[in-house]
């Protein structure tokens, strides 16, 4: 019989190791399953997770991907640090989205640099505008957050949806639901090849963000409220105001994402900006282990299941849904590893019977 | 049957009650087993042994008391008993019949009963109700309440059976869960730490009870570390220290408390020494008022018109039975729920009754809550962070100051938190350590040091040494005594009268949410604070007809 026990202190060991054995578990999964669907699974997994390495080409796309992310998975790490369960990353990267690009669909003119900043200000604006729901609802009304910020994504979803369809379809477009492609002004300046600015603002967030949880009493005031909220309250902290900041920041993260992906990767808006970063965003906060740098590696790792799903579409003709599932694994995984830094298994004979 | 033995030796021990377990051996039946034997019972936990080859023997019409501190094995024991835990080895015998008991039902089904420290009952359930859940189905509810009746009055447990649990004191709650244990007619009773929760004449009425079922021939294990009540009721003793058996006491009334405590804790322990009380009483520091706060929750206690004043140089201790106030006290003190307006509380002769916290502990105040693993500790955190918990925003003195520009010096607080460990003493610690790392009395007496490391002037604190080994209790005690005599005002609310009159100066109880007039403590006994306990203060009219009285009144 196995038995979990409680050690006496979490397992730094293990700390470490849980997020490593439950990539290798999902990958292993991942290679009984391409087997089942008739496929070699060497192959397939050369293809899913080595083979996007071997370029310059992919691996510029790697960051592309990596970029929001990071930005969002770091932010998201913070709020669960705190016990704030905000889900609706995706929803408050769609509001990023469209408040940043009010500026180039409702003042093209503006065309000098400080166009720029303030499209981005307006993305964190409304990323964190649409984050305070939620918070709101919870501090005054106990509203269960989860609940809130998840459907506020379709509500985010659908207004872009209108727009682009609507009052900001673009009036030489074809009647394509696309609004206008933004000018030069408006687009976020590439790093290099198709990577863009973003990619600094993310790792300029991580730092900022591990910086705050650190060494910050605001992260300190998260960490104690998320661990023991009594405690916290002894501390003299308050439950309302970790919530306000947990939902202010990743949304902020978040709406910024949503403005980098539409100036920096798209140019332009249209029904569908993100293939799900807001909730893969998820995946990569819990994958590191909550932590703002830990989010940058994993940000890393579920960029190359975009990356590896699309090379399996094309090379071995599998569904792109694979890769959803390899990232529900992977969470999957993760979050049951989680247990062996708490317990420890235990073979126990079973006792004899008397 | 149990029963049958009970009635056939009820005439022959009633005559001569307590004359010692051998002499009622030898009186029935000069071969029968003992009740109850525990042979080599060990029981392990991760790293540690709760139970090593533990062994113990109950015989009819015994009172047999389990003692130690907390840790020592003590609950472990009795749940292994009761078939709540399995022994990893060792064996249990019933009358000589080895036994194996997997749950709690089997226990009772072999004649065992227990009643736990921590009440099970249903609060919106009437008595009744809550005992018909414990049986098997179908049986009926007028021959229930009259065996109800017949057991509350067989053994002096006034019950009214159609009251409301929730309407009912923590002494009433406990006879309840007694008779409910009766009702299934046990040979053998269990009680876990049962007069921690009573005033002095609840326990005694208990002792009475106990006695009386004792001489029916059952056998009684009693688990309590008060030493003077296991003096007065118990016919023997087995002592346990980190979970082995260090001594089997044949008859506790010829021990005294000081040897009883040795035995648990292995060495002398020191008595408080304090200076006396100055003559001059110094200002009050601590200056409380007409607080009066509405109930914070379903389960929470309203305070009711509390006032009191603590000087510069004394103690006073607020005694009173648990769940009546005394959380909330805390709370109202330490700002954690503010007062309802101005005037109220004064730290210092400043109004702090609309301040949080933080902003009392700037006024000079410090505070120790009474559970330390989630209220005055972050268990998972570290010691250093714990350090940063309290004294982020106390203004230090200015080399110390942990937060400058919102960015906490974590190597000042380390710094401080090495301190402490040294200063006070705090064992198996590293600032590095997580607080919940460390054992209870330990951890207390980090947390008493983090908060007395400030120098504060004015000092609350709720049960200080509730679940602390004897050794650190008579530390942390010695501190709190020393910093008043330093100048502080120091405030300690516990349940622990033995404690109370070691330390306090002046001594208030609390009731229902009603703090009595703090007075001398030499002008005090156990018996006047065992009537305040009961609310002879309350003020509020229309109290004592809420049927909670009514049923004590009744048989």
């Amino acid at each position: 019989m196995i038995v979990l026990e409680k050690r006496a202190e979490p397992s730094r060991l293990w700390a470490f190791l849980a997020p490593v054995v439950a990539i290798a578990a999902a990958g292993l999964t991942g290679a009984v399953l391409f087997a089942l669907l008739g496929r070699d699974p060497l192959l397939a997994m050369w293809t899913y997770f080595i083979e996007p390495l071997t370029s310059a080409w992919s691996l510029e796309e790697l960051a592309v991907k990596a970029t929001p992310l990071a930005l969002i998975g770091a932010g998201l790490a913070l709020a669960y640090r705190a016990n704030v369960w905000n889900i609706g990353a995706e929803g408050q990267l769609v509001m990023g989205a469209i408040a940043g690009s009010a500026i180039p669909i409702l003042l093209p003119e503006w065309n000098d640099p400080l166009a720029l900043f303030v499209m981005l200000a307006l993305g964190l604006a409304g990323g964190a505008a649409w984050a305070a729901i939620p918070a709101f609802l919870k501090v005054r009304f106990n509203v269960n957050e989860i609940l809130s910020s998840l459907m506020l994504v379709y509500v985010a979803q659908l207004f872009l949806d209108w727009l682009v369809r609507g009052p900001w379809r673009d009036p030489m477009g074809f009647n394509f639901p696309k609004s206008v492609s933004f000018t030069d002004w408006h687009v976020l300046p590439a790093i290099s090849g198709r990577v863009h600015l973003g990619a600094l603002l993310a790792l300029l967030a991580v730092a900022g963000l591990w910086l705050l949880l650190r060494r910050a009493r605001m992260g300190f005031a998260l960490k104690v409220m998320g661990s023991a909220p009594r405690a916290g309250l002894f501390g003299g902290f308050s439950m309302a105001q970790a919530c306000w900041i947990s939902f202010l920041i990743s949304g902020a993260l978040a709406g910024l994402a949503g403005i980098c992906e539409v100036s920096g990767s798209i140019g332009q808006l249209q029904p569908s900006i993100s293939p799900g970063y807001g909730f893969t965003a998820i995946i990569v906060a819990f994958l590191g282990r909550l932590s703002p740098v830990g989010a940058l590696f994993a940000a890393l790792l579920l960029a190359l299941t975009y990356l590896g799903g699309e090379a399996a579409q094309l090379a071995l003709g599998l569904s792109a849904k694979v890769t959803q599932a390899f990232q529900g694994m992977l969470l999957f995984f993760v979050l049951a590893a989680d247990v062996l830094v708490h317990y420890r298994l235990r073979l126990q004979r079973r006792e004899a019977k008397s | 049957m149990a029963m049958a033995d009970a009635g056939g030796q009820d005439g022959g021990t009633a005559a001569a009650p307590h004359e010692g377990p051998g002499a009622q051996n030898g009186q029935s039946a000069p071969d029968a087993p003992p009740l109850l034997e525990v042979q080599d019972i060990t029981r392990r936990f991760g790293d540690i042994l709760a139970n090593d080859s533990v062994s113990l023997t109950l015989r009819r019409g015994e009172i047999h008391a389990l003692l130690g501190e907390n840790g020592a094995g003590k609950s472990t024991l009795v749940k292994i008993i009761y078939g709540v835990l399995r022994p990893d080895s060792g064996r249990i015998l019933i009358e000589g019949r080895p036994v194996r008991i997997a749950s709690p039902a089997e226990a009772r089904a072999l004649g065992i009963g227990m009643v736990f420290q921590h009440f099970s009952l249903f609060e919106p359930l009437s008595v009744a109700e809550n005992i018909a859940l414990a049986l098997p189905q179908g049986t009926a509810d007028a021959a229930l309440k009259e065996r109800i009746a017949t057991i509350s009055e067989t053994y002096g447990l006034p019950l009214d059976p159609d009251a409301i649990i929730a309407d009912l004191s923590v002494g009433e709650r406990q006879r309840v869960e007694i008779v409910r244990a009766l009702l299934s007619d046990p040979r053998i009773l269990i009680l876990d730490e049962p007069t921690s929760v009573l005033t002095p004449q609840e326990a005694r009425q208990l002792f009475a009870t106990l006695k009386t079922l004792a001489a029916e021939g059952r056998g009684i294990l009693y688990i309590s570390h008060r030493l003077e009540e296991v003096r007065e009721i118990c016919d023997a003793a087995t002592v346990l220290r980190h979970g082995r058996v260090v001594a089997e006491v044949a008859d506790p009334r010829r021990e005294t408390a000081a040897s009883l405590a040795r035995l648990m804790v292995g060495e002398d322990i020191h008595a408080v020494k304090a200076a006396p009380p100055p003559e001059e009483p110094g200002p009050p520091l601590l200056h409380v008022r007409d607080l009066t706060l509405p109930a914070d929750g379903p389960f929470g206690v309203a305070l009711y018109g509390v006032s009191l004043d603590v000087r510069a140089g004394e103690v006073v201790a607020i005694a009173g039975v648990a769940g009546n106030g005394q959380r909330e006290l805390f709370r109202a003190l330490s700002g954690e729920r503010l007062a309802q307006g101005h005037g109220v509380i004064h730290i210092e002769g400043r109004d702090v009754s609309l301040c949080g916290i933080n902003a009392r502990r700037r006024a000079g105040a410090a505070f120790v809550p009474e559970e330390r693993l989630g209220h005055a500790c972050v268990p998972e955190m570290s010691l250093t962070d714990n350090v940063v918990l309290t004294r982020h925003a106390a203004s230090e003195k200015t080399q110390e100051r942990l937060v400058r520009h919102g960015l906490i010096n974590m190597d000042a607080a380390r710094r401080i938190c090495a301190r402490i460990i040294g200063e006070h003493d705090v064992r198996g610690a590293a600032p590095e350590k997580p607080a919940r790392a460390l054992s209870g009395g330990n951890l207390q007496k980090f947390i008493m040091g983090r908060e007395l490391d400030r120098q504060p002037r004015v000092f609350v604190v709720n049960q200080p040494t509730w679940g602390v080994d004897a050794g650190a209790a008579a530390i942390i005690r010695q501190r709190l005594v020393d910093l008043a005599r330093a100048g502080a005002a120091v405030l300690v609310i516990s349940q622990d009268l033995d404690e109370i009159f070691e330390i306090a100066d002046r001594i208030a109880v609390i009731s229902r949410g009603e703090l009595s007039p703090a007075r001398p403590a030499a002008e005090l006994d156990r018996e006047a604070i065992g009537l305040l306990m009961a609310g002879a203060h309350e003020k509020r009219h229309g109290r004592a007809d809420n049927g909670t009285h009514a049923a004590e009144a009744r048989p």
